[in-house]
Order: structure tokens, then sequence, then C-alpha cells
């Protein structure tokens, strides 16, 4: 006797997300992931000068806006044919360095880890640490207090089987206002270079308005390697502890199993090289990334356009009545595969391509820690482990990129908009692959479509049936109490979705679908 | 039994501050009425504070997550009880949907409506929706309405919630509005920004909490940080009254030829900053996108990058020795 569950709003996330869940035997047997915001982003942009959707887009999404300003940014220096110089490339290497630095922290400790910690354990602090003990009797007080809502935000809660170890929790109420603060210093090393966060100013076409001196390099430093100390020290333990203390979560949430990245981080002014690299894992193959390949489909989302196709010729048309929709998500998929996105792709790929010996030591490593084979890694606790040791990949390069910085010289090329234009910018975004086409006609936008992170994985049923990644990695989750299903929305926050990306999207061409099989 | 809360604070001397109330409370040899007391103090100083988003990007939260002093944990503790933030709650699904119906039937007039994101109205507001209540979707539209209407206070955070902001701009689907045009009638404080400074935001709620509500402009915006334009108090003022001009991104000069909307923008960051004051936009060689105004970000069709006419400029004569002329070399 299957029963089906609604949670709404799917909280500690970016945007409204409903997920339905039937729950059969105590596992789950079917799920659907449904966006529940549109603001057709794209269609403003009709019209404005090609340069405002550097702004602009960036208001997708308040979390990753970096990763859209360097999306636009790349879209538009090849429509508008313009290189940037050496320290406009770097800039923005460590504009993007930062965000994914303040994203991955913020992620772990304030978005997922309310899934594990038992945050009342402080009530059993016996130590002498002012914060920790102010933090203790205003809990205390909260609860005797008989208020509406006590210890809010923190409580009320899903009831589960939170970490039993007092000391462990309490390490982890200290390392969650720890991190309030490190991510609070890696937005500021951000804007150093940006200008602000969020939604910095300076990164656009040609490169970046900011420019460099030795005091912003000295200001940069500084912050980053106390960012550094921080995810090697403490963040990446603490992953490994959960992972210690949840074996079972290197099993649950599979999902798909197939991976996708576009690659990111320019290591020359060309965007040929990357840090990560592009790639594709598609049923247990390594192969190469073709941006002809993409395509994203519509026959469970809420548009009339047409499905399947390519996103530079991308249509969004609302339907909020379509029959059998079921989100404002689309369906996009590689050649005709479900794909996850974000740090496990990245990773994954950089590991599987032997692109990364770097990243492949850190794998291997910690695999060998937990005794486990490399499919573990498409788990719950393989998304939380790939992005914990990303991030320290991505700060160590950000501690060489700023030293390559070359006060003085120029950050900015100039540039003019042309008549008409075309042009493509793929990045990836903390949460995953990140595109952005425009074409340009009369000196104005005439089309403009993103394709964000989330869309991918939690997209909803393509054309065929197929379920998306997220959908995909519900299915199978055990569920101990269905009053109180907090395995689902660990499933669910190892994604890090940002839905209020994923509704802005688009895709089109009439390719043939492969045949799918998860694998 | 208990004291007043004036009794209270001359009996502390007024010297007692908020923040030491929990560790007062727990200490032993404290007479019972000055703990109950204490213990009323703390319930009435944290300001209970329900947050909510619509069509919102969650910028204006993150960027609230940037207030420095009082940080973020702070506020939490000490300033605010923050019920309910789709972002940072502990709970889910009806746990979380469960606070909002409490504060509809238990809390009418005691707690703060915080709105982030413009609201949706075409189609009774379908294009936005959060939570079910009786198995029913409920639109971000709806929870404005009820909870506006709940609420003893509604602070518009952004620019999304104060005026519709970019999904309200031209070519708008979705009927996006701003928070006012849902419930006109609910006494509204707007912060816009686009983000907010996380200092006008916790400044605002430290102002409604001490002194109640602050002085507003003619757009709702509190003056004591939207009283003054980016051009008054701008660190290129100077270039631009000698007429030194920046003709690219990363050029010093005033960047009026690159559409700096800083004569037309309200708005302190000028000297204030960013980010621990780290940077601002201008300093960091971007012209202002006036990303605080009503106007934002169409400004008339004329985008964020057209230059403004130029007898908009406050009255300086550009001809003569002060026309606006090329910066050479930095």
């Amino acid at each position: 006797m299957s029963k089906t569950i609604t949670i709404d709003p799917m909280t500690r996330i970016e945007g409204h997300l409903k997920i339905e869940i039937e729950v059969e035997d105590g596992k789950v047997s079917d799920a659907r992931c449904c966006g529940e915001m549109f603001r057709g982003i794209e269609q403003i942009l009709h019209g404005r000068n090609p340069v405002d959707a550097n702004q602009i887009t960036q208001r997708i999404c308040g979390v990753c806006p970096a990763s859209h300003a360097q999306a636009s940014s790349l879209t538009l220096d090849r429509a508008l044919g313009v290189t940037p110089p050496d320290n406009g490339r770097l800039i923005r290497n460590l504009v993007l360095g930062s965000n994914y630095l303040q994203s991955h922290v913020l992620h772990f400790y304030h978005l997922a880890a309310l899934d594990y910690v038992d945050i009342t354990a402080i009530l059993k602090y016996k130590g002498n640490d002012p914060e920790l003990n102010r933090v203790k009797a205003w809990a205390q007080a909260e609860l005797d207090s008989g208020k509406a809502n006590p210890v809010a935000p923190f409580l009320p809660r899903y009831e589960g089987d939170y970490i039993a170890d007092t000391d462990i929790n309490i390490a982890a109420i200290t390392h969650y206002l720890k991190a309030l603060e490190i991510r609070r210093k890696a937005q500021e090393m951000l804007s150093i270079f940006g200008g602000r966060m969020p939604h910095n100013v300076t990164i656009m076409p040609g490169g970046s308005s900011e420019t460099v001196t030795v005091n912003k390099i000295a200001a940069f430093s500084s912050r980053l390697r106390e960012i550094s100390d921080f995810v090697e020290n403490v963040y990446i333990p603490d992953v490994l502890a959960v992972a210690s203390l949840y074996p079972k979560y290197f099993e649950i949430g599979k999902g798909c199993g197939n991976l996708l990245s576009y690659g990111v981080f320019e290591e020359d002014n060309n965007g040929d090289a990357k840090l990560l690299p592009a790639g594709t894992f598609v049923n247990g193959e390594v192969r190469a990334f073709s941006e002809k390949k993409l395509s994203e489909y519509v026959k469970y989302s809420r548009y009339s356009s047409a499905s399947g196709n390519h996103p530079s010729k991308g249509e969004t048309t609302p339907d909020l009545y379509k029959e059998g929709a079921y989100s404002w998500l689309k369906a996009p998929r590689y050649d005709g595969e479900v794909v996850e996105v974000g740090p496990l792709s990245r990773i994954g790929v950089a590991h599987l391509t032997g692109a990364s010996e770097t990243v492949s030591k850190m794998v291997t490593d910690t695999l060998a820690r937990f005794n486990a084979p490399v499919g573990a890694l498409f788990s719950v606790l393989g998304r939380h482990a790939a992005r914990a040791l990303e991030a320290k990949v991505v700060a160590d390069r950000c501690a060489q990129w700023v030293t390559q910085l070359q006060p003085g010289k120029p950050a900015h090329t100039p540039f003019s908009i042309p008549q008409q234009g075309e042009g493509i910018g793929l990045t990836e975004a903390p949460r995953g692959a990140l595109g952005h086409w425009i074409s340009i006609k009369d000196k104005k936008i005439n089309r403009y479509q993103c394709v964000v992170p989330t869309t991918w994985n939690g997209s909803p049923c393509d054309d065929k049936g197929c379920k998306g990644p997220m959908e995909q990695a519900l299915i199978g989750t055990p569920i101990a109490d269905i009053e109180n299903p907090i395995e689902a929305g660990r499933v669910v926050r190892s994604f890090d979705p940002c839905i209020a990306c994923a509704v802005h999207v688009v895709t089109p061409d009439k390719q043939r679908l492969a045949t799918f099989r998860v694998v | 039994m208990s004291l007043s809360r004036r009794e209270f604070l001359e009996l502390m001397g007024c010297t007692a501050s908020v923040a030491v109330i929990p560790c007062i409370l727990h200490s032993a040899g404290i007479p019972e009425p000055v703990k109950q007391a204490l213990a009323e103090e703390l319930q009435t100083s944290q300001l209970p504070v329900i947050w909510i988003q619509g069509q919102s990007c969650a910028g204006c939260s993150v960027s609230t997550l940037n207030t420095v002093h009082p940080d973020i944990a702070e506020v939490l503790t000490e300033t605010i009880s923050l019920q309910f933030h789709p972002n940072v709650m502990g709970g889910t699904g009806d746990v979380a949907v469960e606070v909002l119906e409490r504060a509809l039937t238990e809390q009418q007039g005691e707690f703060v409506l915080v709105v982030e994101g413009s609201i949706s109205t075409s189609e009774g507001g379908a294009y936005c929706q959060s939570g079910e209540s009786n198995h029913h979707p409920v639109t971000a539209q709806q929870w404005v309405q009820r909870l506006g209407e709940a609420a003893k206070a509604v602070v518009a955070i952004g620019t999304c919630a104060s005026f519709g902001g970019i999904p309200a701009a031209k070519g708008n689907l979705t009927g996006a509005r701003g928070v006012q045009d849902i419930i006109p009638k609910a006494t509204i404080i707007n912060i816009p920004g686009c983000p907010s400074h996380p200092d006008w935001v916790v400044g605002t709620i430290a102002h409604v909490i001490l002194y109640g509500l602050p002085e507003l402009d003619e757009h709702k915006r509190p003056k004591m940080f939207f009283g003054k334009v980016v051009h008054e108090q701008c660190e290129r003022r100077a270039d631009f009254e000698e007429g030194r001009v920046a003709e690219d991104f990363g050029q010093p000069g005033c960047l009026y030829d690159l559409g700096c909307k800083g004569p037309e923008a309200h708005c302190d960051a000028c000297i204030r900053g960013w980010n621990n004051n780290v940077n601002w936009c201008i300093r960091s060689g971007s012209p202002c996108i006036g990303c605080t105004e009503p106007g934002f970000p169409d400004f008339s069709n004329t985008g964020l990058y057209s230059k403004l006419p130029i007898e908009k400029t406050y009255g300086i004569d550009w001809s003569g020795p002060h026309a606006p002329r090329k910066v050479t070399t930095g």
C-alpha cells in the first residue's frame, strides 16, 4: 500500500521546490520534482543593450550570480569579438573561485548539515567558550519562555536519526557558527575584485572593470589563507565525519549515474584550457563533450513551445494549464540521456578522464578511507565529498592565480556592440553546468537563453518518460517515518538545488533520442 | 508579581544590554520577579520576524547574511526571532507551513513580515507558489495578502519586493509587482537595492525595535539610508567637477559617459561600501546602475548603461573650463 507525501516547500535550498514521493514498504517508489516559480527573465532580456545581460542574468540567482556574470561575459566576448587580457581572465577566475568557496561552505553547513546535526545538543554544552554559552543560554531561555516557535529558525524540524554524540554535535554547531563568518569573508574576498557581492559589477565583456593593485592582491590572499585553512582543517574533516556516521548514504541517492561537465576556470585567454575539464560519463563510458548534443524537452513542463530544441533556438512560452505538466523546469538532456551536473560531475569527469592527477589522488584517497568502490561516488555522500574536495582544488588554484596578477597592467579590453552577432558561453556554477546563448540584431538582444544547473538535476520527465536525476535519486530511498521524511530532504539537498536558476531555460532541435537506460 | 518594563530598566540601571539577559536569567541568586521581568524583556526584545520569498533570487537574503556588526548569529539570537525563512529554517514541508499558519491564528499583530522578491499577480499568482494549505497550493500573492494583513508591519526587502524590480521590467509575463501594490493599506517600509545592503536591513529593524518606524521618503524608503543620491557623496565627484571622464571601464575619472546612474540613485553605498566596506560599485570602475530606484532596470527604456541627459547633472556648468574631457592615463 503506497502513500503519497508532498514536501512543500523544500526549504534550505534556493527557490520554490515541491517534492512529491510515493512511499511503499518503507521505500520511495516514485518521485516528482516540481519547480514552482517562473519569472521569464529571457523575455525580459529581449530588445535590451547586450551588455545589460551581464547584470540582469546575475539576478537569476543571488547565491551564484558570479557564475551568470561569467557565463554572460564569455557569451558576450564571443558575440562582440573581444578577448580579455591576462588580468581580466585571472580576475574572472578569482571572482568565480571566491563564489565557489562561499557557496560550498554555505551549502554544507547552513543548508545541508541541519539534516544530520542535532542542534538541541547545545543545551548540554559544559565548556567555557563565550559564544557557545551565549547560544546555549539563548536556546534555553527560548524553550523556557513559552513563546511560539522557540529556537527559531532552527526548530521546529522533522524528527529523525540525528547525530547522537553530544561532542560531535557541539563541534558541528561551533563549525556552523564559524562557517557563517567564513562564507561572509569569502563574499568579501569576491568583492575585492568584483566590486560587491551578491551581484558583482566588474565582470563584463572584455575582462573586468576592477584593476590590479598590490593592496588588493594582499587583501585577497589574506582572506584566502583563512578560508583555505577552514576548508582543509574543518570542512573536509566534517564531511568525512558525517560520512563515517552515516555510511548507508554511500548507497542512498544514486541517481542516473551519468555525468556532464562543461569545464570551468579558464587557464588561457582563448578559453581552450580549463582547470576542471569538460567531458561526459554516460552509460559507463567517458566521452568528449559536444555542445551540439544539448536539447530540452517540455512534455511535462508548463510550456507550449516546441520540445527537443537546442538552446540556441530556444523558445519559452509559458502554458500554465498544460495537461500533464507538473513543473516550470524543462527537461534538458545530453545526447538524449539523463545526466547529472554539479561538483560530483566536475570531480568525476576530472578523475575518470585522468585529466587531473591532483583530483584523482584526492578521490582515490577518500574512497580508500571508506574502503569504497568508485561507484560509491554516485550517492548522497559522494556529492558532499566531491563538493568539499573541489573547494580545496579551487582554493589552492586561486592562491596561484592571485600571484599571477600584474599591477598596473590592463584588466579590460574595450568593446563595441556589433550590428549583429551570436555567442555561446559555457561555464560551471557551483551547482553545475551553466550555458548562455545570445543572438544580437540591430545592436540589441534578439534572443537570450540560459540553461542552468538545477534544470538538469531537478528536471521532470522528458518526452520519453525518463525521470530527472533528482527524481531517480529519490526512488529507492528508505523512509523510516512518513510523517518525518528527513531522508528525502537529505537526498534532494545533496544536489544543492537552486530553483530560482532553474526556471529560465530553453532548448531546441529535433534529434532522435537514444535508448535510455539507468546505469 | 512582575515588574513593569520601566521598573525593570530602572532596576537594571538601564545598563543591561539585551545581550546579557539570557546569561543573567540562568544565574543563581537572581530574585524570581527579576527573572520573570528578564524573561519578558527577552520575549519582547526579540522581534518576531517572518521572512517569505516571492519571485526572488535570494540575493537579499545572502546579502543580509553578510552583516558584520552585529553579525548574523547575533542578529538571530539577540535582535529578531526569525520564525520563518525558506533558506535557513530547520523545518521543511508541512512543518514549515505550520509556522505560517500559527502566525495567522496565534500571532496576529505581533510579527513583522519581511518579503523578498516580486509578487506575481497574473493568473491568480500561479506563476509563484510555495507550500500547501489544506492540500491546496498557496501562491506568494496569497501569503503576502494573508500574512500582510496579520502583521504589525511589512518590510519589503530589495528592489523586486519594493518596486517590482527585474521580474516587473519590460517584457514581464507574470504580472510581477512590488508588495505595496498587493497590500496598499499595510504599513510598509521599502528597503530597495539589488541586493539590499545588510546595514539597511539590520539598521531598519533596529530602528523599528528601538524607536519605531523610521522617517520615509516618497517611495517609503528610510531617509537615513536613501536620503541622498550617490552623486552627492561620490568619491569621484571631484573628477566630475573637473570634467575628468573615463572613456572605458577600469579607467580613472568620472563614469558619467559610461552611463553612471549616480546622479539619480538614492543610496549611501558610496560612503558605506559593500561587504565590510571592501569595495563598492564606482570604486571598482563600474558605473552605478541605479539599483535602488523604482525605474530599475528599464529607466524608461534606456537600460543600465545609457548616458543620462546632461541637463540633469545637478546644476554643474559643464561649459567652458569644466567641459568634460578625456582622461589620458591613470
